[in-house]
């Protein structure tokens, strides 16, 4: 049997029947599921209505009960209100703000508001702060609407909505309905996940690496067989275990979404059901587009680009993190050199932000070209549809690249794996990869 | 067996090997001696074609070495281990596949070595559960499993206390008997001419000696005797006994010797014997010990160095 493959099958067999392994195969979507939605639940997690005595000299709230989590108390607006209401504030631990509103003589919207203060002994949610600060907008234009003799009820039946629904022509002429939000989610989430797999089984690759160095066991291992095929047959096993990590993790979301969407969206996906929704004006059509745009997308190509991507980013990053530990004797060390690879990495991520808004710019081009970053920033792109030759030149890049690294990685690896002891710096993995067979 | 030619192996900033031809002959057991830094590690890697050299070749019976003869080799290093969290059996039957045994043939042979070292028990533990002399057991079963031809040890004595070192030096007589060709380097030169066969010294990156023990010593003989005698009591040697030799020195027995006598030492012609020495003693003296005093590995390998760099 190749050695490669003998390596490999331990890399893999070893990693798998931990328990690590089944306890994070099991529970990872649930935890990356947490992790997704946890910042959102936390920050909607209700704290409870704040309450905000009000001292309006101008009158401008009058009437306003409060805003959503906040309720208004109105002091009565003598010259002593607001130095009495600082004192309720202080004293009574009952009130959360103390919203002050001059007098103005001439009623002067801009003046109040520019002279207004809310007053509090601890910082009030900013949502809360927005939202009496849109409340104050919306009086002082109301109030300015009326100075100009113009009754605000016709101005709000005058306002009307517009919302494009845009169409994108296709290289083939059809049309199709641009969901653009979902786009950009999955595009981000697909990213995101490459990005997290690389990072995850690329340090894995790592630290098995300096694991074989500080056991001592790797000059036993390499009498046997060549620093290349051990290399290789770390990546190919640990790529092994993501894999079949993966697609147990798509198995589990996928039966639980089939499990979900038998119970909740029993026919939201069925032609007809669109085709009613279309009938309805307003809000069904916009529901049945959103559901048609979804359809739209290609998924095979999402997925099958996805493992593509991921196996690529994993292979090209894999045998330089396979570099890195062999360089080094404990994994604190390995900072220096972790540094210009996580960069690109990094910087991808980044970017992604900005490509979502424009998945066609130069920018979002020669960053899905460049192996270093093609891998999370194509997989943002996708979902928008990108031409064949720009998909296809960046797999083939891709392809190049990680031939490249493992190349550039084996010759630092044949060398690193053998140095003990010394801290090497960028100098000396210059000098590796320029010293001979 | 294994004849390595006119081996170069630059660093950098230094020169492992330079121009080191050696040749260690089938059963023989070699010892490569040399300070730290000489360069002995770079050559066992060589022969394991862990690494290549610049220059110059290796030839295992008269071909050169290929790619499978890692089979016919077995390879302990100086920086040696095994995985901690790998059960010691998985991990024996792993290293013997990859020196190219079918699993169940490894299986087989393992079994075999496990229960002739008491070792049995042993098979389910992880490495890092087993004491350290437990640890360098399989380590050793590891290295000889596959029945190698040649054993290459990289300072098998180094790390030990005296008694593993002792075990493991039995071993190595017992694979030798056996017929198995073995090389292993040593930095400490005690005891080694008691041990191999033959000797290859190396010096800064170069071959300063090379030959059998026997040979070597010989061509270092220096012609000087060692000869204990005791005179009887209260009598001392006639003034003129010795006089047709040159005496180097005649002194007491330090205190230390639980005899009560004189040492003596005498330097020969090259075609002197020691016969006449005893010669002239014996109608004076009783003769409680008398040898040619050859300098030791330690003592030849100095004065070639000195020799080299002068």
């Amino acid at each position: 049997m190749n050695p490669i493959w003998i390596v490999a099958q331990r890399e893999f067999l070893t990693r798998v029947r931990k328990r690590t392994f089944l306890v994070m195969t099991l529970l990872g979507p649930l935890f990356f599921g947490l992790l997704m939605v946890a910042p959102a639940l936390l920050a909607s997690l209700p704290e409870g209505p704040k309450k905000i005595l009000v001292v309006d000299h101008s009158y401008l709230l009058v009437g306003e009960k409060g805003v959503s989590d906040a309720q208004y108390e109105f002091l009565k607006p003598s010259p002593e209100a607001l130095k009495s209401g600082k004192e309720i504030l202080e004293t009574n631990s009952s009130y959360d703000g103390l919203l002050y509103l001059p007098p103005s003589e001439n009623n002067d919207p801009d003046f109040i508001l520019k002279n207004a203060k809310l007053f509090t002994l601890e910082e009030l949610p900013i949502s809360l702060v927005g939202a009496m600060e849109d409340q104050l907008e919306q009086k002082a234009y109301e109030q300015k609407l009326r100075l100009e003799g113009v009754d605000p009820e016709v101005v709000k039946r005058a306002e009307t909505n517009a919302r494009l629904s845009s169409v994108l022509i296709g290289e083939e002429g059809e049309e199709e309905n641009s969901a653009r939000e979902f786009k950009m989610i999955l595009g981000l989430f697909a990213g995101y996940l490459i990005y997290m797999f690389v990072f995850l089984y690329a340090t894995q690759i790592m630290r098995g690496v300096i694991e074989e160095k500080t056991s001592r066991i790797v000059e036993v291992i390499i009498s046997s067989v060549k620093p290349m095929q051990l290399m290789l047959g770390k990546i190919i096993g640990i790529a092994g275990v993501g894999f079949l990590q993966f697609v147990i993790w798509v198995g589990l979301t996928a039966t639980l979404y089939v499990g979900l969407s038998a119970t909740l969206l029993a026919d939201a996906f069925n032609p007809e059901t669109i085709a009613q929704m279309q009938a309805q004006p307003e809000t069904g059509g916009m529901a049945a587009e959103a559901l048609s745009a979804l359809q739209s997308i290609n998924y095979p190509l999402v997925l099958t680009s996805f493992l593509f991507y991921f196996i690529g980013g994993y292979l090209l990053y894999g045998a330089l993190f396979a570099a890195v530990g062999s360089a080094v004797d404990a994994e604190s060390d390995t900072q220096q050199f972790m540094l210009p690879l996580t960069l690109p990495l990094i910087l991808a991520l980044l970017v992604s932000m900005r490509i979502m808004e424009s998945p066609d710019s130069p920018l979002a081009f020669w960053f899905s070209i460049i192996p270093f970053t093609s891998p999370v920033v194509m997989m943002v792109r996708i979902p928008f549809g990108v031409p064949m030759w720009e998909l296809g030149l960046s797999m083939v890049l891709l392809v190049v690249g990680f031939l490249g690294t493992t190349w550039l990685a084996s010759r630092i690896y044949r060398i690193g794996i053998l140095s003990y002891g010394k801290k090497a710096s960028f100098k000396d993995l210059w000098k590796w990869l320029r010293t001979a067979e | 067996m294994i004849r390595a030619e006119h081996i170069t192996k630059k660093y950098a900033e230094h020169t492992a090997l330079n121009d080191v031809s050696l040749h260690i002959p089938k059963g023989s057991l070699y010892g490569l001696l040399g300070p730290n830094g000489a360069g002995k590690t770079t050559f066992l890697r060589i022969l394991n074609q862990i690494i290549d050299p610049d220059q110059g070749q290796v030839l295992l019976d008269g071909r050169p070495l290929r790619r499978e003869d890692i089979a016919r080799i077995g390879y302990l290093p100086e920086e040696r281990g095994l995985y901690k969290k790998m059960a010691v059996g998985e991990q024996a039957l792993y290293l013997a596949r990859l020196k190219g045994l079918s699993e169940s043939e490894a299986k087989k042979r393992l079994v075999h070595w496990f229960e002739k070292l008491g070792m049995e028990a042993w098979w389910d533990k992880k490495i890092e559960e087993l004491s350290k002399g437990m640890a360098q057991k399989v380590q050793f079963v590891t290295t000889v499993l596959h029945q190698p031809d040649v054993l290459i040890f990289d300072e098998p004595f180094s790390g030990f206390d005296p008694v593993a070192a002792q075990q493991i030096r039995e071993e190595m007589l017992e694979l030798h008997r056996n017929g198995t060709t073995l090389l292993f380097s040593t930095h400490r030169m005690e005891n080694v001419e008691e041990m191999c066969t033959h000797i290859g010294l190396l010096n800064r990156s170069k071959r300063v000696l090379e030959g059998t023990v026997a040979d070597i010593i010989r061509s270092h003989r220096t012609h000087r005797y060692n000869v204990v005698y005791q005179t009887p009591a209260g009598t001392d040697l006639p003034a003129d006994a010795l006089q047709a030799f040159s005496v180097l020195s005649d002194d007491a027995l330090p205190a230390a010797d639980w005899r009560e006598g004189r040492s003596l030492s005498v330097q020969l012609e090259p075609s002197g014997q020691l016969n006449d020495v005893l010669a002239a003693l014996l109608p004076h003296a009783a003769v409680l010990e008398a040898h040619e005093a050859v300098p030791s590995m330690n003592d030849i390998f100095i004065e070639t160095v000195q020799k080299a760099t002068a």
